[in-house]
C-alpha cells in the first residue's frame, strides 16, 4: 500500500492519480456517499462522462466490472472490486439549498468541523484548485450509494444498501485528477446530515492483461481499452 | 404524461425545419412557447439549454431528474439549472417520455459503441461544438456541452439497474412543447446518428415553432 487515510463524513479532497494506481475507498460505519468527478490533468476539458458510461454498458448502476468514461472514449478508471455492488451517478449532488432544507443549515460559525456542507461546493472549492469552476462540473459519481428506478420511472433511495466495511476498487487506465467529497447523497432521506467517514488508500495496480474481467466485460470495454491504449502509446512518443 | 397543446401552427412567431446533421441555437425570451416536432418519427432531438443572462449556469440533467423523483421527461417536467433555477417546462407532449439519461452521441463514443473505425462519421457533439463556435457570442465552448434532453427518445430503466434502448414510443408528427421560465438560450442538434437502431438507421428532420408568450 502507497498510502492510506481516512475523509471523515461532510469533507472533501483532491489528488492527481497516476495510471497504474488502484484507489480503494472503505465505507468505514456503512451508509456512506463520496461524490467523485474525474478529469485528465492534462487537459481538464476532457472529463467524466456519465451518459457515455452507462450506455456504452447499458447500464444504470455502476459494480465491478464497469469501466468509468470519458467524454474522449477514454477510460479514467476500471471498477476491479466491489462489495456493496451498486453505485449511483445519475443523482448529481446536494446543495447549500437542499441541505438547509433537509437537515437545517448549521453553519460554520456557529458549529465550526460539524458544519453541513454540501456536495456542490464542495466541488467547487476542489476544482477551483485546479481552475475548474461550476461549468465544469457534471454527473458525479455517489460511490456506496443506491437509487433504482421503477417501470414508470419513479427513483428510490435504498437506505441502508451500503454495509460497514465494504469496498469498492478503481484501477487508473490513465492520469485522472479526482475530485471528491464525502457529503450526503442529496436523496438521503436520514433524520440527521449523515457524517460517513471514508477510509481512502493507495495501492500500486497490476495491469490490465488481455484476460481481464472489465476489459472484456462488453466488447464496448476492449475499444475503450483501445483508445486509451493508444493516448498512452502517443504520449510517450519523444517530444519535438 | 401526454397532453395535446391548443396552440395553432398558424399563429407562430417563426417556425424552422431542421435537417438531421445541422444544429438550431437560439434565445427563447421568458414567456414564449417552443414546440419541436418529430416530422417524421422517432428522430432524437439533442436539447441543451443555458440562462441567457448568465451562460454558466445550465440545464442540469441530474438536478432535473432527482427534484422530480423521475428519470423520464413529460409534461409538467421542470428543467432546472445547475444553480436550481427553473430553466423551462414542458406544458405539452404527445409522446409521454423522453430520455435525458443517455446524453448525446460523440465521434469519441461512437467508436467504443459501435466500432473504431466510426471516429470519422457525424455526431451531435460535433454539431453542438460547430453551433458554439459559429455564435460566439454566446460564449459558449467544450466545457459548457454538458448532459442534454433527448427529445423522442426512449431509454428504460429496468429495476434491477439496467439500461435499454427500447423501440421509440414517438411517431410521425408527434410533438412536446415547453415554456421558457426565463431567457434561455435553446440548442438542438438534430441527431445524425446512423449506427442506432432506435431511429431505424434513418435520421429524419425536425420542426421547431415558437409561439409569443401570454398567448393561451
Amino acid at each position: 500500500m502507497l498510502y492510506e487515510t481516512l475523509i471523515e463524513g461532510g469533507k472533501h479532497w483532491s489528488l492527481t492519480v497516476r495510471g497504474g494506481t488502484r484507489l480503494r475507498l472503505i465505507d468505514r460505519q456503512g451508509g456512506a456517499n463520496v461524490g467523485m468527478l474525474f478529469y485528465n490533468p492534462q487537459n481538464t476539458l476532457e472529463r467524466y462522462n456519465a451518459p457515455d458510461t452507462l450506455k456504452c454498458q447499458h447500464t444504470f448502476k455502476l459494480t465491478k466490472g464497469h469501466c468509468l468514461y470519458s467524454d474522449m472514449g477514454r477510460i479514467f478508471c476500471s471498477i476491479v472490486d466491489d462489495t456493496v455492488g451498486w453505485h449511483d451517478t445519475i443523482c448529481g449532488n446536494s446543495d447549500k439549498a437542499l441541505v438547509a432544507a433537509r437537515w437545517g443549515d448549521r453553519t460554520y460559525q456557529q458549529y465550526r468541523n460539524d458544519w453541513t456542507q454540501n456536495g456542490y461546493d464542495a466541488f467547487l472549492v476542489e476544482g477551483g484548485k485546479y481552475g475548474l469552476g461550476r461549468r465544469d462540473l457534471a454527473a458525479n459519481v455517489n460511490w456506496f450509494s443506491k437509487v433504482w428506478v421503477a417501470a414508470d420511472g419513479a427513483m428510490t433511495f435504498a437506505a441502508g444498501h451500503s454495509p460497514a466495511g465494504g469496498h469498492v476498487d478503481l484501477r487508473f487506465e490513465m492520469d485522472s485528477l479526482v475530485l471528491m467529497h464525502t457529503c450526503p447523497h442529496p436523496l438521503n432521506p436520514a433524520a440527521d446530515y449523515p457524517r460517513g467517514p471514508v477510509v481512502v488508500q493507495l495501492h500500486k495496480a497490476q495491469p490490465a492483461s488481455q484476460d481481464d474481467f472489465c476489459r472484456n466485460s462488453r466488447p464496448e470495454n476492449v475499444r475503450g481499452f483501445a483508445n486509451t491504449a493508444l493516448y498512452q502509446a502517443c504520449r510517450c512518443l519523444p517530444e519535438g | 404524461m401526454r397532453r395535446e397543446s391548443e396552440l395553432l401552427p398558424g399563429e407562430a412567431l417563426r417556425r424552422q425545419v431542421i435537417p438531421a446533421g445541422d444544429y438550431w441555437i437560439d434565445i427563447l425570451d421568458q414567456g414564449q412557447c417552443l414546440r419541436i416536432v418529430d416530422v417524421e418519427g422517432n428522430q432524437s432531438a439533442d436539447t441543451l439549454f443555458f440562462n441567457a443572462a448568465d451562460v454558466s449556469d445550465h440545464y442540469s440533467a441530474v438536478d432535473t431528474v432527482r427534484a422530480q423523483r423521475n428519470v423520464y421527461l413529460s409534461t409538467g417536467s421542470k428543467l432546472l439549472s445547475t444553480s436550481g433555477n427553473l430553466l423551462a417546462e414542458l406544458v405539452a407532449d404527445t409522446v409521454g417520455r423522453h430520455d435525458t439519461i443517455g446524453g448525446a452521441c460523440a465521434s469519441e463514443s461512437n467508436t467504443v459503441r459501435y466500432a473504431l473505425e466510426k471516429r470519422t462519421m457525424h455526431s451531435c457533439r460535433d454539431s453542438f461544438l460547430l453551433a458554439v463556435a459559429h455564435n460566439d457570442r454566446f460564449g459558449l465552448g467544450k466545457r459548457d456541452i454538458t448532459h442534454n434532453i433527448n427529445f423522442f427518445m426512449n431509454v428504460p430503466v429496468t429495476p434491477d439497474g439496467g439500461l435499454e434502448f427500447a423501440d421509440g414510443l414517438s411517431g410521425p408528427g408527434q410533438y412536446v412543447e415547453l415554456r421558457a421560465a426565463m431567457d434561455v438560450i435553446v440548442l438542438i442538434s438534430n441527431c445524425p446518428q446512423l449506427n442506432n437502431p432506435c431511429n431505424a438507421y434513418n435520421p429524419t428532420p425536425i420542426e421547431v415553432l415558437i409561439w409569443e408568450s401570454d398567448v393561451r
